[in-house]
């Protein structure tokens, strides 16, 4: 029967209900039907054991670059996904900085279609909801249809690659996006302030003689939007937030009640200012990697939830754009494969952060704080899933990532925590080794 | 024939001074020492680099960095070929990876390089087996500028350590001023940076330096005073409000030089903005070393070419009367 199994004797953790026991995982039809002990398997249907394995609502990750349609080198919808899936990902969002750019509701509904595509064609990997543009073009200056967006797939609306710059417009995006209950996400950059910056304001910039990007550029838009949020009712998220200044703002104005939320990624958490060195391309990104100061409050955002989620800010770039002068190297760095594993590195295995939790950021709270199907293992709920060893060590070789590309700033790392398998809807559409 | 300046282990490049000791600058400072010399010959050449190739491939626009190179590299006798491109190799079109496989298939010695970009030199010297020197990347390094600017300093004082020398100027975007401060360090000197906020980087007492807020108390301390030439991009860019104003607040004039020490020097690494960093009196008078200094790069720059070639710092005497 396709789309059942029985997934017997792991230890399952649903941070949507409290759950971490040694349990069985009973999918039929692509849902959840029973989360219990000692589950007789009913006919036809396949028992797998899973001991040692942990079994999880499937990971979810709304910061992605899939680079479809118009830098098909980089990445395409289906390398995405199926990245995505090898990194147990059920769930991606797909920015929409494309070329052309998701501004129209035909773009949308391409990323979204070709996506179950691919599925259809056993070519699947996590599932793929389309972000569409805030602004036409990308330009910052006038609103796209966001309501015959959201009807062709778009759950939420951004400008990422650029900041929305105009507080006028950011007033409108907060304000309109109320009627179709999405939030606006944010990349949270004064663009005059970092302008020609390409790694962190401070000592190591100074010494490469690189142009810095100051944490003021992401702290004073931060502040902006907070009270932007704050007179209109709307929701910002602020994107791969990596300065303290905006970690403190948002733990502030959440205790106002403002309606602001954040993402940590794995890079700024595991990673300074000191991996630029040797001018280091793979660690180039934007924002920057920071200094040790805001790397520990960016991690304690994280474990005391001011920040709600990991988000990767997965952005694949061709070898050869990156094999270049600092300066005119593309910021970015894949982040779908090694997530987990840098994240149970970083949080879980110092003891900062239980494996509950991390599951509970990269899974149950997304969803929750989007508003969307998933992290939940619950009766009745699609069967995402990702199953992975907790223990197993392993080397990051980039040569095996299922993305186009390999710019990452972990090659040769020794990782722990490694993916097993990755179910979407019942289906596996990952399995390590197979 | 790339031996790698073995004794003193420089390594393949010279790319920068953060990553020498300053025994190692002091040690190419002596090399250059009986280099100075052949510079006053009636026949100035000698067969040290006979039948060695160098490339000096300047992305950016150098007179006289090009021209000291290309005079070290004549006086001891190899063969240059000179590559000018305005842009960076992007707007050209081919890639710098691309331009160094390339010199490489072309089977050379050594590459002289001067790139807009901070790191091109590294970049450069990682991808190909020949010795690469840096001739000023971004705003990084410019080694043999700081080496030559060390000789004249140590010509002056007899020795570095224990002289107290203040970098006046546009730091932020200065690549002279890196090094400067890393060789100054290493070789013992005390140093401090004197110029507008706007100019001062993040983060520059973490490098070891003391920041002076008035020219007058730069002047006053110091035993040198290194005046930067103000990039007239900087007033575009809005780092200071007029040329006008800079020279009121931070030019070097005569009257200000009154409360010097006598024996306090001047340096600057050219071109200069007369009228504007430094006073035509100043860069004309009794503290001026900037002639020397220009005389200086030559010899600087045979010492490190003889050095990267496999030369051994004692033979540098005997290296100057034609055998090696």
């Amino acid at each position: 029967m396709s789309g059942s199994l029985l997934l017997a004797g792991g230890r399952v953790i649903d941070p949507s209900a409290g759950m971490d026991e040694v349990r069985d995982v009973l999918v039929r039809d692509g849902r959840i039907e029973t989360v219990a002990r000692g589950i007789a398997g009913p006919e036809g249907i396949p028992r797998i054991e899973v001991r040692g394995l942990v079994v999880a609502p499937g990971l979810i990750d709304v910061h992605v670059h899939l680079r479809e349609p118009g830098a098909e080198h980089k990445e395409t919808i289906r390398t995405g996904a199926r990245s995505a899936a090898a990194g147990g990902f059920t769930t991606i969002w797909a920015m929409p900085n494309t070329d052309p750019p998701l501004d129209d509701p035909a773009a949308v509904g391409f990323v979204r279609e070709e996506a179950r595509r691919w599925a259809r064609q056993g070519e699947g990997g996590a599932r793929v909801s389309p972000v569409a543009a805030a602004s036409l073009g990308l330009a910052g200056k006038q609103m796209t249809e966001i309501g015959g967006l959201v009807e062709a797939g778009a759950v939420a609306v951004t400008d990422d690659g650029h900041p929305i710059h105009d507080p006028a417009l950011m007033r409108r995006l907060l304000e309109y996006t109320q009627s179709f209950g999405i939030p606006v996400l944010q990349h949270a950059e004064d663009m005059a302030l970092s302008a020609g910056g390409v790694m962190n304001e401070g000592a190591v910039a100074t010494a490469l003689g690189l142009r810095g990007i100051p944490n003021a550029s992401e702290a004073t838009v931060v502040a902006r939007d907070i009270y932007l949020a704050e007179l209109t009712g709307g929701h910002v998220h602020v994107q791969h937030v990596s300065t303290g200044e905006a970690v403190e703002l948002i733990r502030l104005a959440r205790r106002r009640g403002a309606r602001v939320s954040g993402e940590a990624s794995p890079h700024h958490m595991a990673l300074t200012e000191e991996a630029v060195r040797g001018y280091r391309t793979e660690a180039k990104m934007n924002p920057p990697l920071r200094s040790e100061a805001d790397r520990l409050a960016v991690r304690k955002g994280l474990i005391d939830g001011v920040l709600e989620c990991v988000a990767t800010d997965h952005a694949p770039h061709h070898y050869e754009e990156k094999e270049r002068e600092f300066d005119d190297a593309p910021f970015g760095i894949v982040g779908l494969e090694t997530a987990l594993a840098v994240c149970i590195g970083e949080l879980v295995q110092p003891g900062d952060l239980p494996l509950f939790d991390l599951i509970e950021r990269m899974s149950t709270a997304p969803a929750r704080l989007m508003g969307i199907d998933g992290g939940t293992l619950r009766p009745g709920s699609r069967a995402d899933l990702v199953l992975f060893d907790p223990e197993e060590e392993w080397t990051v070789d980039p040569a095996n990532f299922r993305s186009k590309s390999r710019n990452t700033p972990f090659g040769g790392w020794e990782v722990t925590g490694r993916v097993k398998r990755t179910i979407v809807g019942g289906e596996t559409r990952y399995e390590d080794g197979g | 024939m790339t031996a790698q300046g073995r004794e003193l282990g420089l390594g393949k490049d010279l790319i920068g001074l953060e990553s020498l000791t300053g025994g190692q600058i002091e040690a190419i400072l002596d090399t250059a020492e009986p280099f100075k010399e052949i510079s006053e010959r009636k026949i100035k050449k000698v067969p040290v680099l006979r039948g060695q190739t160098i490339v000096n491939l300047f992305f950016e626009p150098s007179t006289r960095t090009r021209i000291s190179f290309e005079f070290a590299e004549k006086r001891l006798s190899a063969d240059t070929v000179n590559i000018s491109s305005a842009g960076s190799s992007v707007q050209k079109g081919e890639t710098l990876v691309d331009t160094a496989r390339n010199l490489e298939a072309m089977r050379i010695h050594m590459v002289v390089v001067r790139h807009g970009s901070s790191g091109a030199a590294k970049f450069l010297a990682d991808r190909i087996p020949s010795n690469v020197i840096n001739a000023g990347d971004g705003q990084h390094e410019h080694p043999t500028q700081a080496l030559l600017d060390l000789l004249t300093i140590r010509d002056r004082f007899g020795a570095i350590a224990g002289r107290r020398v203040c970098i006046v100027g546009d730091i932020l975007h200065s690549r002279v001023a890196r090094s400067n401060i890393w060789g100054l360090l290493k070789c013992g000197a005390e140093v401090a940076v004197c110029g507008p906020r706007t100019l001062i980087p993040a983060g520059i007492k973490h490098l070891g330096v003391g920041r002076l807020g008035s020219i007058e108390e730069a002047i006053e301390w110091c035993d040198v005073l290194y005046v930067l030439r103000l990039q007239l991009e900087r007033m575009e860019g809005g780092y200071v409000p007029s040329l006008r104003e800079y020279n009121r607040v931070f030019g070097v004039s005569s009257e200000r030089l009154a409360r010097a020490g006598d024996e306090m020097i001047v340096l600057h690494p050219g071109p200069m903005n007369r009228g504007v960093e430094i006073d035509s009196d100043v860069a004309d008078g009794p503290r001026s070393v900037i002639l020397p200094q220009v005389t200086n790069g030559v010899a600087v720059r045979m010492a490190v070419l003889y050095l990267l070639a496999g030369g051994r710092p004692e033979l540098a005497e005997d290296a100057k009367v034609g055998g090696s």
